[in-house]
């Protein structure tokens, strides 16, 4: 049975969000396959929301993007449903709380185990809200993915040490997006995460180029990377198979190197 | 279940970047709410800057009119800036000073909120900057201009509906970007706790004077007190001081925009269900899915498609009764109170007004009802103008 954690198995873990229905499920399908195959190791896969408050334009258009047109969560759970079988690496949904909620968290939940999900992360879920979810999540054999950020301070152990699957570290203030420099020490974070907990630690939010994929794999067990592929999704749109597999390839290597 | 619930409602559900800011607000709010200084330069703000305590009219006019009900004006349109949002914007800006922040950023619809806190920041010497949806930048460019001479800096959201609830997503994400020095003047009683807590503490300061007012001129308390709602900050500041004395009707109105059954209302009560949704639980307007359904009223400052948790607990309660009011319903009472009273309401509080008009005539003479005159309308008056086809020309 595939595992979060298999994405962490002796190497560094290259984790690639992409918005499910951007800009339609076909060609999401066919992304799925070419992250697979290009050597992603686990995929996030976005539910898109409304009203998604910690993105920046990027992630927010491409949700745009794929409720306009015509993606709903059922239509999602279909998809994954469907090519599950095919794909031997870890998935998780990242979505807003309502999403969820809306669905029937019961309801929502139960579908994902169905259809082999193995986590979700919920960004608008912190640590004292959890059990919103965690009774759900844990009935499903789901992880839910704690995040920490620069502020965390003092709330990074208690975090750490309840936190499932991996640790998602947000590198910098501010929302989702492409950031030329990260200035947060994550070395700093990882090590207090580390202290208290043997959770693999992935940094996420501004990471795009592989020089910075370097810089952070070397401080950490994986990094994740969104708003840098969704970019070219945005710019390509069905064409954008072969172009994200460039790219992705380019940081795969760095990660597995 | 986490902190700042009102019943099943409230709580904190907001990206982990924002934890400390708002447990450090807590925490000052916490100190200084029983704090003797901080609580006195908030009653001087209140009586020599705002123009507190507001008056508590009677409209005997409208109460001949209507022939029913004895009814009651509370005067939050003759606070400085216009609105009830000032009580607000100055105990807010108050707390981010005393927390050493220098900067204020808040979202705005009508742009009552946004003047409110431009014109405390101006004040206190802050920096700020305000986000409002470009559509409403565009119904309401007065107050865009108002804000501007205040020395704020208006971004216009172009995101989503363009309305109230995409100028609370950016405020948010601006918050997220920049904490350390910044605070989020939260314009209703909403968002994750102790905002709705915080917000509903400094409007109550309408009850508590209503409540002194009408013993003083009646001798006893009113039979029902009646309030616009969109997020619900005037009206849990007028409901406040009455939740515990059951026998005052507390009435919430909220906007039906061109009716409570076509897609184009804001009527949260009505048509929502519970959700999860700008750092609370609550009742939103949304689909099967949970994507929060876009929403219109012709009011920009009840186009909102959620309500306050408190709100959403005194409904589930049964507490105060929620009813929706159109588009035609509230401008036929903004233009009624205009002429029968010489008083022109704000749109949003025309929204309270329209439902006393129907009210008020279905009840015997010794009965009392106060309308929470949330803001002033001179704002509205170009809408207004659109809406019955007059063109204005500046």
């Amino acid at each position: 049975m595939i595992k979060i954690k298999d994405a962490f198995d002796n190497k560094k873990a290259f984790i690639a969000f992409i918005t499910a229905g951007d800009p339609d499920l076909e060609t999401t399908e066919k992304l799925i396959y070419e992250l697979v195959d290009k050597g992603v190791d686990l995929i996030e896969i976005g539910i898109p929301f409304s009203d998604p408050i910690a993105e920046g334009t990027v992630i927010q258009e491409a949700d745009i993007r794929a409720l306009a047109s015509g993606t709903t969560t059922d239509k999602i759970f279909d998809l994954v449903g469907k090519i599950r079988p095919n794909v031997s690496i870890p998935l998780v949904f990242m979505t807003y709380c309502n999403v969820i909620f809306g669905y029937g968290t019961e309801k929502f939940t139960a579908r994902c185990e169905e259809i082999g999900i193995n986590g979700l992360i919920v960004p608008d879920v912190p640590f004292e809200e959890k059990e919103e979810l965690r009774p759900f999540c844990q009935k499903h054999g789901l992880e839910l993915i704690s995040l920490v950020a620069p502020t965390s301070d003092d709330r990074i152990a208690k975090i750490a040490k309840n936190a499932e699957g991996f640790l998602y570290v947000v590198s910098s203030l501010g929302v989702t997006g492409v950031r030329s420099e990260i200035k947060t020490d994550i070395g700093e974070i990882v090590k207090s995460a580390k202290a208290v907990s043997d959770i693999p630690c992935a940094v996420g939010f501004g990471i795009s180029t592989p020089e910075q994929a370097e810089k952070m794999c070397a401080q950490a067990d994986g990094i994740i990377i969104g708003s840098a592929i969704v970019r070219i999704i945005a710019k390509y749109g069905r064409d954008s198979v072969a172009p994200v597999g460039e790219y992705v390839k380019s940081i795969a290597e760095v990660c597995h190197q | 279940m986490s902190k700042g619930r009102f019943g099943i409602h409230g709580g904190q559900y907001i990206p982990e970047t924002l934890m400390n800011a708002v447990s450090d607000l807590e925490k000052a709010y916490e100190y200084y709410k029983n704090d003797e200084q901080f609580n006195r330069e908030l009653t001087a703000l209140y009586n020599e800057y705002a123009g507190r305590p507001s008056l508590l009219y009677y409209a005997e006019k409208m109460t001949k009119d209507l022939g029913g009900a004895k009814i009651y004006l509370k005067r939050e349109d003759l606070n400085h800036t216009g609105s009830h949002k000032v009580n607000n914007a100055l105990g807010q800006a108050l707390l981010a000073k005393k927390m050493g922040k220098t900067r204020l950023i808040a979202e705005t619809g009508a742009g009552q909120h946004g003047v409110a806190t431009a014109t405390v920041a101006a004040l206190m010497g802050m920096e700020c900057e305000i986000f409002m949806g470009k559509t409403d930048t565009e119904r309401q460019a007065l107050n865009v201009y108002r804000m501007e001479l205040l020395g704020a800096k208006v971004h216009p959201v172009t995101s989503g509906t363009m309305t109230l609830k995409d100028a609370v997503n950016e405020t948010f994400r601006e918050w997220v970007s920049r904490i350390d020095d910044t605070h989020y003047v939260l314009g209703s009683v909403m968002g994750p706790h102790p905002f709705p807590t915080i917000v509903r503490d400094f409007q109550a300061v309408i009850s508590r004077e209503i409540k002194a007012q009408i013993l003083e001129k009646e001798g006893r308390l009113p039979d029902a007190v009646i309030a616009c709602v969109g997020g619900g900050s005037n009206a849990i500041g007028a409901f406040y001081h009455f939740i515990e004395d059951k026998d005052v009707r507390l009435i919430g109105c909220e906007a039906a925009g061109r009716g409570v059954d076509t897609p184009e209302n804001a009527a949260t009560m009505a048509n929502g269900r519970l959700g999860i949704f700008h750092g609370m639980k609550s009742y939103f307007c949304q689909d099967e899915f949970g994507q929060i359904a876009p929403v219109y009223s012709i009011s920009a400052g009840l186009d909102y498609p959620g309500i306050g948790p408190e709100h959403a607990n005194l409904k589930d309660i049964g507490r105060a009764e929620y009813v929706p009011v159109t588009d035609e319903e509230a401008v036929n009472a903004f233009e009624y109170l205009s002429r029968t009273e010489g008083i022109i309401p704000a749109i949003e509080s025309s929204h309270a007004v329209a439902h006393a008009l129907k009210m008020a005539p279905t009840l015997p003479k010794d009965k009392i009802v106060v309308i929470n005159i949330s803001g002033r309308g001179d704002k509205d008056v170009a809408a207004i103008a659109r809406y019955r086809g007059v063109d204005l020309h500046d």
